[in-house]
């Protein structure tokens, strides 16, 4: 039973945290959040069916379009729903990224279709088998892939000048300015990269799941509340607040049995804020004088 | 005479005009009886609202053609979508019976709906005809006099087949229960409890799972560890495709034998590979030797829906049979009742005699005790080949 659960938790665990770094970029750069992280994943599940069975479109032109679609959503995102209330100082951003999200789900709805659909992978059919522990290659990819953006996402932010820039403008927005560093333009480039990692997410997730207008709400939700258990300006607490989350819900069900499952996962989630208000390995803000 | 109205002559005469318009519209030969339906029309049970539609649709041609019912009077058909939400079916069915003035309500595939609609029903004194949801305690609901009526399952009499069916198809001394997480899951542990201390068989154990889980294969292991030889699926189409995908991926080839919902959505689609595995039970089959009546309604299925080319096409066949029976039992009981008015029509199901159908030859169908025109005799064993449903032979 505990290999099941550390398979299934594992692997729904790294897309709560592939999706919870998206929070995290956005955040760190500019203290906002898109609330509606959750129709970014279903957008890029969508997309991708759209293209891929609608259209017949190969995988591999399939994927790296609905990519580009999610990364286009994140652009609109900030600049109408973002930027706007942050240069007024309010903090509607808030309820203008939700409602955006909402206009979204209605959009496709009206587009796609009220019915969920299949996405099929050659990677989530034939599972490998050792004893009674079954997995889909698929979800040994997931995890790879969260762990791999996630370090990406770390050399990124360390390793390059863009990332240079970004941690200035994380540091001390004015004084980026002063240094030529186009502040607005890095915000929008993490909102597009937030919406790209979703959409990631939710293409790995789908021929797991399946594809709906309201696939994303419920992992947006589980997303967010691993970006706050995981500290939400560290990546790397991130994505392990993500796999742990993931194998509470899984530990829960197959031992305590599915009606307990989101009792003990939330009351776990709770549990861990009390005890660690700023989140599991979000340290406190650092003054460098 | 004055060359004017006086004012009260001139309010006197509208009133009029409506009132006449009022009293002549119930006598009016022309005038169309309306049939309500409220069914899930979109979302992941979206074939179920259509199935029903279709055989509803193939009935109330056959009764127009022949010169509608009460010397003349034509059907049609008024329908609302549900969503499959209590809320809005039960909003729903309070339009259709309050402005629309349907004569007959019909049910879809949602047991919490339905039994949302139950007491609206029963206060309008306007006869509610279930054709899928199977709730025990839909048409079992205590009220005197009782409005509800169904041409479908029972769950308490599908959970018995299902469990004697798991014994004889498969040797299952240990079944599990896989069973959504509502109401209807809910009625169906109760039935199907019941249904193995009945065939003195022990349960493996019972695990629910919620329409949006993405993962059952802890439930799944739970019931694995415990022994289960056998698994029963209650469930909808899209989280009963999770099951068999998590099922597919702990390469647990253990038989499954499934209730009706699976077969109100995209099953096949869904499910993969894997789909064809699942036994599961519906009230007619257009496959095989059918009477006189199967072949008619094929027939019109055909030359109506281009997508309809063979009996396998027609998905979801119960929610179509029943739906045709269904009507042609209400044109039945409309002639009886000689009335559309609520409480007549009551009577008038009471009253119908014998009805040669598609899905048998119904004999009193509906008594004052029993309001269920179909039971435990009236089940078929089927499966998925392809998007096509088939009766499992051998």
């Amino acid at each position: 039973m505990l290999a099941t659960a550390l398979v299934s938790g594992l692997s729904l665990g790294s897309i709560y945290g592939l999706i919870a770094l998206g929070f995290t970029l956005t955040f760190a750069v500019s203290g906002t959040v898109n609330f509606a992280q959750g129709s970014s994943v279903m957008l890029g599940a969508v997309i991708c069916h759209a293209l891929a069975v609608g259209l017949r479109w190969p995988m591999i032109a399939a994927v790296p379009a609905a990519l580009l679609a999610c990364a286009v959503w994140g652009l609109i995102v900030e600049r109408i729903a973002v930027r706007p209330f942050v240069a007024r100082g309010t903090n509607s951003w808030l309820m203008a990224t939700v409602a955006l999200g909402i206009l979204l789900d209605n959009v496709v709805m009206v587009l796609f279709g009220k019915e969920p659909r299949a996405l099929p992978s050659s990677l989530a059919d034939d599972p490998w088998v050792i004893g009674n522990v079954g997995i889909f290659p698929l979800q040994v990819l997931v995890p790879a892939v969260g762990l791999g953006l996630a370090l990406l996402v770390h050399l990124g932010m360390h390793r390059t000048a863009l990332g240079l820039k970004l941690r200035a403008a994380v540091e001390n927005p004015n004084a980026a300015r002063l240094m030529s560093i186009d502040v607005t333009m890095l915000i929008a480039l993490t909102y597009a990269a937030a919406a790209l990692l979703a959409g990631i997410g939710g293409i790995l997730i789908a021929p797991l799941y399946n594809v709906a207008y309201d696939m994303g709400t419920l992992f947006g939700i589980k997303a967010f509340a691993v970006a706050i258990l995981g500290g939400l300006t560290n990546p790397w607490g991130v994505v392990i607040a993500g796999l742990a989350y993931g194998l509470v819900e899984a530990c829960a069900t197959t031992w305590l049995g599915s009606s307990s499952t989101q009792i003990v996962t939330f009351s776990a989630v709770i549990a861990a804020l009390v005890l660690a208000p700023s989140g599991l390995f979000g340290g406190r803000t650092r003054v460098r004088v | 005479m004055p060359r004017y109205l006086t004012r009260r002559q001139a309010l006197a005469l509208p009133a009029g005009i409506a009132v006449g318009s009022l009293l002549s519209r119930s006598a009016m030969a022309g005038e169309p009886v309306k049939i309500g339906l409220v069914a899930a029309l979109s979302g992941p049970s979206a074939k179920s609202g259509e199935g029903i539609t279709r055989g509803l649709t193939i009935a109330i041609d056959e009764i127009n053609a022949r010169g509608g019912v009460l010397g003349g009077r034509m059907l049609e058909l008024v329908r609302r979508d549900d969503e499959s939400n209590p809320a809005k079916g039960q909003t729903a069915a309070r339009e259709l019976i309050d402005k629309e003035g349907v004569a007959i309500l019909f049910g879809g595939i949602d047991s919490p709906v339905s039994l949302a609609i139950v007491p609206l029903a029963n206060s309008a004194k306007v006869p509610f005809m279930g054709v899928w949801a199977a709730a025990t305690n839909i048409t079992r609901n205590g009220a005197n006099p009782n409005f509800v009526f169904r041409v479908s399952a029972v769950d308490v009499l599908v959970d018995r087949a299902l469990m004697k069916y798991a014994m004889t198809k498969f040797g299952a001394k240990k079944p599990g229960l896989m069973l959504v997480n509502n109401g209807w899951g809910e009625s169906n542990l109760a039935g199907l409890t019941a249904a193995a201390e009945a065939a003195g068989v022990k349960l493996a154990g019972s695990e629910k799972f919620d329409d949006k889980d993405a993962d059952m294969t802890p439930q799944l292991q739970r019931l694995r560890e415990a022994g289960a030889d056998t698994l029963i699926l209650v469930g909808n189409a899209a989280p009963g495709a999770q099951v068999i995908k998590s099922l597919q991926r702990s390469a647990w080839t253990v038989p499954i034998v499934s209730h009706w919902g699976i077969s109100g959505g995209r099953f096949p689609e869904l499910a993969g590979s894997w789909a064809g595995k699942v036994h599961f039970i519906q009230t007619y089959s257009f496959f095989g030797p059918q009477n006189d009546v199967g072949k008619r309604v094929l027939a019109a299925l055909m030359a109506k829906y281009p997508d309809i080319k063979g009996p396998g096409d027609v998905t979801p066949p119960v929610g179509v049979a029943n739906a045709y029976d269904a009507m042609q039992l209400t044109a039945l009981a409309i002639a009886k009742a000689g009335s559309t008015d609520g409480p007549k029509l009551r009577e008038g199901f009471l009253g119908v005699e014998n009805y040669q159908g598609l899905i048998k030859n119904y004999t009193k169908p509906f008594t004052e005790e029993n309001h269920d025109a179909l039971n435990e005799n009236d089940y078929v064993m089927v499966r998925y080949n392809g998007d096509q449903i088939e009766p499992v032979t051998g």
